[in-house]
């Protein structure tokens, strides 16, 4: 045991120079994820697009510079909810930009960039009249998805604010949506950016609408390993670049202000206030 | 790895420990928690089965009416249509059914709440399977007992009721306390559906408080306790109504 620990150890240290790896082996790998709308999505089989992956190759020549391999080759690892930081930990991948939360409990194995984006619990509705916010919710069946932080936040909100509220655990997204749309709950509450990708999937965009003060909102932001300043800086050097010069507020509208594939809709997202205000502060910190 | 089990003692809505493990002013530990999930474990499993139970028992019976009148012919081949329609078809398939389609074509039954609608595609669905083992306990009866009892002057709906049904039912007991304990573990359909018993406590729970392995674990237990709780009392009955010479105890002599 306490071999296999030092191993783990000198790996973790040989690997947490991702620049010196790089210019090494001549090849970086990006992650990705498969349905991750806007952020990271499959537009065709292994062709990753999204508002991350517009980011993430904004990378490369930054990383050439870095290293000096002109010659860089680009590999793309998809990734999922459940792999995403082990692959990022153990070096098969080293970055991804996704739709990946930065919270303080990841930070104790992963490293974060300047914050990108950032969402917050609302309430969708379907023509509900009279909710205008989670307070209208008094009383009411509102619809949640199992496994998911926001079933817990609504419990709190619920017992701190005595709402007698009334939880429908639906079991993904399109099941909670379906418990809206049949009746059977006044909202479905989640994170607002997943709201939105419910109506662009709806068969009547118009009937919805994503109405409430989040109350708290979450960072996403893209992952790197631990522990490897000299690799933050090209990342955060990007992004910086990217935001002072208008050109993220440019790919900020192409995927959240135009239509995107698959279907040519558009999530006529603005860019939320929160997110304005890192375009000067650049901070990479957590909620709370 | 070290198990945590003060988990459940954690609130839900914070991250404080409960004294006692139990919370106070609408305060709810994880354990507490369990057991509400529990207890909708119970009632769908519950009300599924009576429901299975009074469904079988008909079903099951009007498959093994003599096709002597033309009325109990098509009460007969109603109920095969009845076992073949419930049994061929996947669970999972008949509780969306229930909840998504029917409401469609009965719009009444948007106002019944999810747990009854699962209640009643669980019933329905076990109900088949009864229906067959009451049809197996009915045919396993020798010829000779009906015809004693027809020789004696009585009428159909006599026969089944002094004669056939009370010595079937007790040659079922046995595959009824299997359908009896499969009920309580297929409640957990009823997760797809909005409910929020055991498994979809398990889902939500594990997730937030990243302590999967306690939270299975503790479901697991309970699924087990409860199914051995309902064989336990099937066993009971079973041992209450025995009578000499009728039903599996019989012949082990007990």
């Amino acid at each position: 045991m306490a071999m296999l620990a030092s191993t783990l150890a000198c790996s973790g240290i040989a690997l947490a120079d991702t620049l010196q790896k790089i210019s090494s082996t001549g090849r970086v790998t990006f992650g990705y994820r498969e349905s991750s709308v806007p952020f990271s999505y499959l537009a065709g089989p292994r062709q990753p697009i999204g508002f991350g992956v517009d980011i993430t190759t904004h990378l490369i020549p930054a990383l050439k510079r870095a290293t000096g391999r002109h010659d860089l080759e680009v590999n793309w690892q998809a990734l999922t909810s459940q792999n995403r930081i082990p692959l990022i930990t153990n070096g098969t991948v080293d970055v991804e930009c996704g739709s990946t939360s930065n919270t303080a409990a990841r930070a104790k194995t992963v490293a974060f960039a300047i914050n990108y984006f950032y969402t917050g619990p609302r309430l969708l509705v379907k023509q509900a009249p009279g909710v205008k916010d989670f307070d209208d919710l008094k009383g009411k069946a509102v619809a949640v998805t199992t496994g998911t932080t926001t079933t817990k936040l609504l419990r709190k909100m619920d017992l701190e604010r005595s709402m007698n509220l009334q939880l429908l655990p639906g079991k993904d997204h399109a099941d909670s949506f379906l418990l809206v749309d049949a009746g059977r709950a006044v909202a479905f509450a989640m994170d607002d950016i997943l709201l939105y990708g419910q109506i662009l999937n709806a068969k009547q965009p118009a009937q919805w609408h994503v109405v409430g003060t989040p109350p708290q909102v979450e960072p996403y932001a893209c992952m790197l390993r631990k522990d490897d300043p000299a690799f933050k800086q090209v990342v955060d050097g990007v992004i910086t670049d990217l935001m002072r010069s208008g050109e993220f507020e440019r790919i900020y509208a192409k995927w959240f202000l135009s239509p995107i594939p698959p279907r040519g809709r558009s999530l006529n997202l603005p860019m939320s206030d929160a997110l304005r205000e890192n375009l000067r502060k650049r901070s990479d910190q957590p909620a709370n | 790895m070290s198990l945590e089990w003060s988990i459940f003692c954690r609130s839900t809505t914070g991250n404080t420990q409960l004294a006692g493990c139990l919370g106070q002013n609408g305060e709810l530990s994880y354990l507490q928690w369990l057991i509400s999930a529990w207890g909708w474990t119970a009632t769908v499993a519950l009300l599924g089965f009576l429901i299975a139970l009074l469904l079988g028992l008909l079903i099951g019976t009007l498959r093994t009416l003599p096709s002597t009148s033309s009325s109990s012919r098509w009460s007969s081949r109603l109920a095969a249509a009845w076992v073949e329609l419930f049994r061929d078809i996947p669970l999972l398939v008949q509780v969306f059914l229930w909840y998504h389609v029917a409401p469609f074509f009965l719009p009444a039954l948007k106002s019944l709440p999810s747990w009854l609608l699962v209640s009643i595609a669980l019933g329905l669905f076990t109900s088949a399977r009864i229906a067959e083992q009451v049809r197996a306990g009915i045919q396993s009866l020798p010829r000779g007992q009906r015809d004693a009892a027809l020789a004696l002057g009585m009428h159909e709906a006599q026969i089944y009721r002094r004669v056939i049904l009370p010595v079937a039912l007790r040659i079922m007991l046995p595959a009824l306390t299997s359908e009896a304990m499969s009920i309580v573990k297929n409640s957990s359909v009823a997760f797809v559906v909005a409910v929020a018993e055991l498994t979809q406590f398990a889902m939500q729970a594990q997730e937030e408080t990243a302590r999967g392995i306690e939270i299975y674990l503790a479901v697991t237990v309970l699924y087990a306790l409860t199914a051995f709780a309902v064989n336990r009392v099937l066993a009971f009955i079973e041992l209450r109504v025995r009578v000499p010479g009728v039903g599996a105890l019989a012949r082990q002599g007990a």
